[in-house]
Order: C-alpha cells, then structure tokens, then sequence
C-alpha cells in the first residue's frame, strides 16, 4: 500500500478547516497557504504520473483486508486513468488559487472562498480515487454543495438565480445517482466496483441492468452538462468568480461527471452496443447543438461555457465510438485509437479552457465588463492577456501546431478508422464553427477599436494573474508532446489499458 | 432579539442541563448503543438552541457566539483528521488505523478510538447546526434593522 495515495483527499480537507481558524487570526494566510498546498499535491501527483505506468496501486482505508475475498473496507485505487486526471485536477487548482490571490480583492470573505475551494479540490480527488461507489457519491456532494456556494459568491441576484438552478438540478442529479447506487447494492450486496463487476459477470436480470443504466448515465450525465442535461451549465459557469469557472468548466465536469461515466462504462458495466450508441449520440449531439448555442453569445463566460459542452461532446462521442467497437469484439487497435483521442482531448480541454477563462477573468478585473460590443483595443493595453488567450483560442479550434489540433486530428482519424463517416464529417464542420466563434472573441475583445474612452488608461493585470495564464498557455503547447509515440506511451497507454482491460481492472484489484 | 417571559426562562434552565446531559450520554455510548456522534450532537445543539430562544441576546452577542462556534467547529474536524492521521503516525502507515487498545466488549471504555471519533463528530455535529440557527437569526435581525 502506498501511504501517500490518502493524502490526497486528507490535505485538502484539513486546509480546508485550517484556513477558517487561522485565516480570522492571520491576514492573507488563506491566499498563501492554499496555493502552498496545491503546489505540494501537484507535485505528489506528477510523482504518481511518472511511477504509476501499468501498476495498480490500492489502499485500504483503515486496513481492513478483505474477508473471504470479500472487500468490506473503503478502497483507493490509483491506476493510469486516474493519476492523469488527479494530475489535471490539482494543475488547474493550483494555478486557479495563484490566480485568484489578485482577483479574490473584488470580493469580501476570503477564508469562505479559500476553504470551500480546498472542499472543492478535496471532494473531487476523492471522486477521482474512490474505488467503491458510495464514496463516489460521498465526495461527489462534497465537492458539489461547495461548488453550489462559490457560484453564489458575488451574492447579486443573477449569481443566486445561476445558483439555484444549479441546485436544483444538481439535487435531482444525486438523487438519480444515490437511487442507481441503492438498486446496484440490491442486486448485487456489494458496492467495490471491481466487486460488482464481478457479482454482475455471473448473471443478471437485463431489464434491471438497463435501468440502473440509464439512472446513472443520466445523473452523472447531467453533471457533466452532456446535452440534453445542459440548462444550468451556462449560468452557473458564467456566474462564478472567474478562478471558480475555470475550475468548474476546466476540471469540474470531467472528474464528477465524464471520469466516473467512462469509468463505470468501462470497468464495472459489460459494454453493450445499444448503450455505446446511446452515448455516442449524447456525444455528437451535445458537440453540435453546444458549438450553434454558443456562436451568438456576445457575453464572453457563457460563449466559453456554452463551448465547454461543445468540446466535451468530443469526448464523449470519441470515447463512445471506442465503445461501440469494443461492444463488437473487433479491431480493439482501431477503438483505443479513440478512446486515446478522447482521453488526450479531456487533458486538452482543462488546459485550453482553463485558460480562456482566467483571461476572461483577467479582462473583467480590469474593464469591469464581460459584454463583447463593449471591450476593443485591449491587445495594446494588456499584451499578455491577449496573447495567451489567442494561444488558448487557436488550442480550442484546432489549429496546428496547439495541443487541440492534434486531439481533434485523432479524434477524426479515428472516426474514419472505423467507418463513422458522418461523425469524422461533424467533428470538422464542428472545429471550423468553433474557429469563429473565437475569431470573434478575439476581433471584439482585443483588436477592435474602442468606441469609449473608458478603456484609454488600462493596464496589464497584476503579477499572480499573469503567471497562472503565461504558465497554462505554456502547458498548451507542450501538451502537443503527447502526440510524440514514446511520450503517449508512457502516459496515454496504461490509461487505454485499463479501460480496454475490465478483467485485468477487477482482479489486480481483489487479489491485492 | 427579545427573550420570553420569566416562567419559560426557568423551566428552560431547568430543561436544558438534563437535554444536554442526555446528548452527552449518547455520544459516548456512541460505540455499544444505537446512537453515536451524530444523533448526540444534534441532542446538544437542540439544548444550546432551547437556551438561545428563551433568553434571547442582542445582535452583537449572536454574532460573537457565531464566530466562536465557528471555531469549535473547525477544531473538532480538524481532531478528526489529527487522529485518522495518527493511526498513520503510531502503527502500521494506515490511515484511519484503530491504533489504541480496544478492551473488553461491552466496557465504556473500549473499542479504541471509535470513541473519541464520536466525541470530535458530535461536538461537529452540535456546532454546525448550532451555527446554522445562529446565521438564520444574525439574518433576521439585520434585515430587520
């Protein structure tokens, strides 16, 4: 057992409750001290990214071994899927907190949004990690009750409207969850999910199967704002303070919602066809209508927000053709082609969006406006915003040689590979669409010419916000490494194997 | 906010002692009996809440209660984590280890640091909803002045 696996979950949770006591003592404690802390987890986490490979590392929480090989304790598994998505989680949340140690000045009650942002990060590693599904759930609602909040910051109407609906929403999303969970544990006596993979293998009622199914595409669904589970996510993103967008839109959404979708489809359910092609059609539907919803907007966070459901249509439409293929039982180079474009994507997107949001933010800090018609002229006046943001903008559209390029390009490949000529079509139409709208943003937002003479004494934005975004659009352009064969297969590959390889997934983790 | 009149101030001071005696009671028994750290707590929090109502306290004094139960609050969970991380610390590196002696079945004093998880949980657990009646009456009176 590895005993740094924990800390994870552990450091963030105590920070968290540290920062409320010696934060009322303490002045500007909170700024320093989580972005120390999310420093030193990224750092364990690169660690795990560079020893994991094809290794399974499980902990059991407590020591309690399992009886009549039987799992009863609390498992932590960390395996290649994993540790790419806890290393994007505790990246971007580092970053976002660096950023927000300037941003956070608009807004009173810092401690409050320091300790719900280490709820937050706290809640989604215990997510990501979480081998058995109640604990899914568990710290699913941590992270998201202290998301409910940080949308709510500002306290102005429209913040608490986004906030409610958010609510709303995302309670019946627990509750379709939390109902799947109950069903599985009754059919199954067990909620380890190597454990129910197994109880499942010798047999099952298919109607029942189906429903739990559904229940749980549907409410991890609508945590990730697949459509047609999207309405609160343009609110609740643009809403947010905009470290706190970033982080929703760029990790969010993947590690409670895709992460666990692609998890449990992989891993614990037998893939059937009719499902895969159920998600690929969520996929390519929310990858369409997103990009068309999001081409009008003239607010800038809920143009991102809008392409946040775009880009995740990627995704889920690449890891669904993976499903299909494997459904059928051939060509598996063909499907983990895809999924391997899926994944990489993923990785993309949080670095991409990210970004665009901290320059979003960087733009409404000192314009104090998040309306298009009203900025121009800002590439003079703020030079490092506009030209990470245009590396940002040309990374989401696929322009070589960003890291969305080579994605989107795999993606496609892919696509053809495997006879969905009309997707492999869609997928472009949907990348050029996507161009320009951000030659839009871009035109409007840094090369037009100001009407008003309000954007005349403008300045760059202070140090902290321009490390977070300078840093992020540094790691766009690396990230094209990942295309590079022996770099994919050190970090790409035993992710692929895992979710290609449930049998290898449920036994190296019940004999350990 | 005002207070109420004499006769249930008294009969409050002499309920609220036995109420909070019972929440007690049920949080250290938390590991032989039905019960524990959680229903305990919310047993104490209803004594605190009883005593606030009756007697009332001006808008200054609710707001300093909230921020030192805050504090309470906080350092209870921390206890938790601090002893989960020391059953890491004192034993074999497993986090949550029950790494005190565990006794005789049935004795109070048993079960290892089952106990004193439910004595941190409860007095967690008895803050936080004390602190959410707090913030719906700190709430009440600003609005009202």
């Amino acid at each position: 057992m590895n005993p740094l696996i924990p800390l994870f979950v552990v450091i963030p949770l105590a920070g968290a409750f540290l920062i409320m006591i010696i934060g009322r003592f303490i002045e500007e404690f909170n700024k320093y001290f989580t972005s120390l802390v999310l420093l030193f987890l990224t750092c364990i986490s690169f660690y795990f990214l560079f020893t994991t490979g094809e290794k399974i590392f499980v902990y059991k929480v407590g020591g309690w071994e399992p009886i009549n090989s039987v799992p009863i304790g609390i498992y932590m598994v960390m395996d290649g899927f994993t540790v790419i998505v806890v290393c994007i989680i505790n990246l971007i949340g580092f970053l976002s907190a660096f950023y927000s140690i300037s941003y956070i000045k608009r807004y009173t009650a810092g401690n409050y949004f320091y300790a719900l942002f280490c709820l937050m990060i706290g809640g989604m590693n215990g997510v990501v990690l979480s081998g058995d599904l109640f604990n899914i759930f568990v710290f699913l609602e941590i992270s998201v009750i202290s998301s409910y909040a940080l949308v709510a910051f500002g306290v102005e109407s429209n913040e608490l409207e986004a906030s409610f609906k958010y609510q709303i929403l995302g309670g019946l999303a627990s509750f379709l969850i939390l109902f799947g969970i109950g069903f599985i544990y009754w059919k199954t006596k067990t909620l380890n999910i190597a454990d129910i993979k197994e109880a499942f293998s010798s047999g099952y009622n298919k109607t029942t199967y189906l429903f739990i199914q559904i229940l749980l595409l549907s409410g991890f669904g609508l945590k990730a704002a697949i459509i047609p589970f999207h309405a609160w996510l343009p609110d609740a993103h643009s809403s947010a303070p905009s470290p706190i967008s970033a982080m929703l839109s760029g990790i969010f959404i993947k590690a409670v919602g895709i992460y666990v979708i692609i998890r449990l489809f992989f891993n614990m359910f037998v893939i059937s066809e009719s499902m895969a092609i159920l998600i690929t059609t969520l996929g390519t539907v929310s990858m369409v209508i997103g990009v068309f919803l999001a081409i009008g907007q003239w607010d800038i966070k809920r143009l991102l927000a809008y392409h946040s459901i775009s880009q995740m249509g990627y995704v889920v439409m690449s890891v669904g053709i993976g499903m299909i293929l494997l459904s059928r039982g051939a060509k598996s180079e063909i499907a983990s082609l895809a999924i391997a474009g899926g994944i990489f994507h993923l990785i993309n997107h949080a670095a991409f969006k990210g970004l665009l949001f901290l320059n979003a933010g960087a733009i409404e800090y000192t314009t104090g406006t998040r309306n298009l018609k009203e900025m121009g002229g800002l590439a003079k006046s703020m030079p490092v915003t506009s030209a990470t943001s245009f590396i940002a903008s040309m990374s989401i559209s696929g322009v070589p040689p960003f890291n969305g390029f080579f994605s989107k390009l795999i993606i496609i490949i892919a696509a053809i590979m495997a006879k969905f000529y009309l997707l492999a079509l869609l997928a472009v139409i949907v990348s050029i669409i996507t161009l320009a709208s951000f030659l839009k943003f871009q035109r409007y937002a840094f090369y037009n010419k100001s009407d008003n003479n309000k954007n005349q004494n403008i300045r760059e934005v202070p140090f902290p916000m321009v490390f977070s975004m300078v840093v992020l659009s540094i790691i766009c352009v690396l990230l094209s490494l990942l295309v590079l064969p022996e770099i994919r297969h050190a970090i790409l590959t035993p992710a692929i194997d895992i979710l290609t390889d449930p049998v290898k997934y449920s036994t190296s983790i019940l004999v350990q | 906010m005002k207070g109420m009149t004499i006769i249930v101030k008294k009969t409050t001071q002499l309920i609220a002692g036995m109420i909070f005696m019972y929440g007690i009671y049920v949080i250290v028994h938390g590991h032989l009996t039905p019960g524990g750290g959680f229903a305990g707590g919310v047993v104490i929090a209803g004594s605190f809440i009883l005593v606030t109502l009756s007697n009332g306290g001006d808008f200054m004094k609710l707001l300093k209660e909230e921020s030192g139960t805050t504090i309470v609050e906080s350092l209870a969970t921390i206890l938790v984590i601090v002893i989960a991380v020391s059953g890491f610390l004192f034993g074999t590196k497993i986090f949550f280890n029950n790494f005190l002696p565990k006794g005789i079945v049935g004795h109070l004093v048993s079960a290892g640091v089952l106990p004193l998880y439910n004595i941190f949980v409860g007095t967690e657990v008895a803050a936080s909803i004390f602190i959410i009646f707090l913030s719906l009456i700190i709430f009440k009176e600003e609005s009202k002045g």
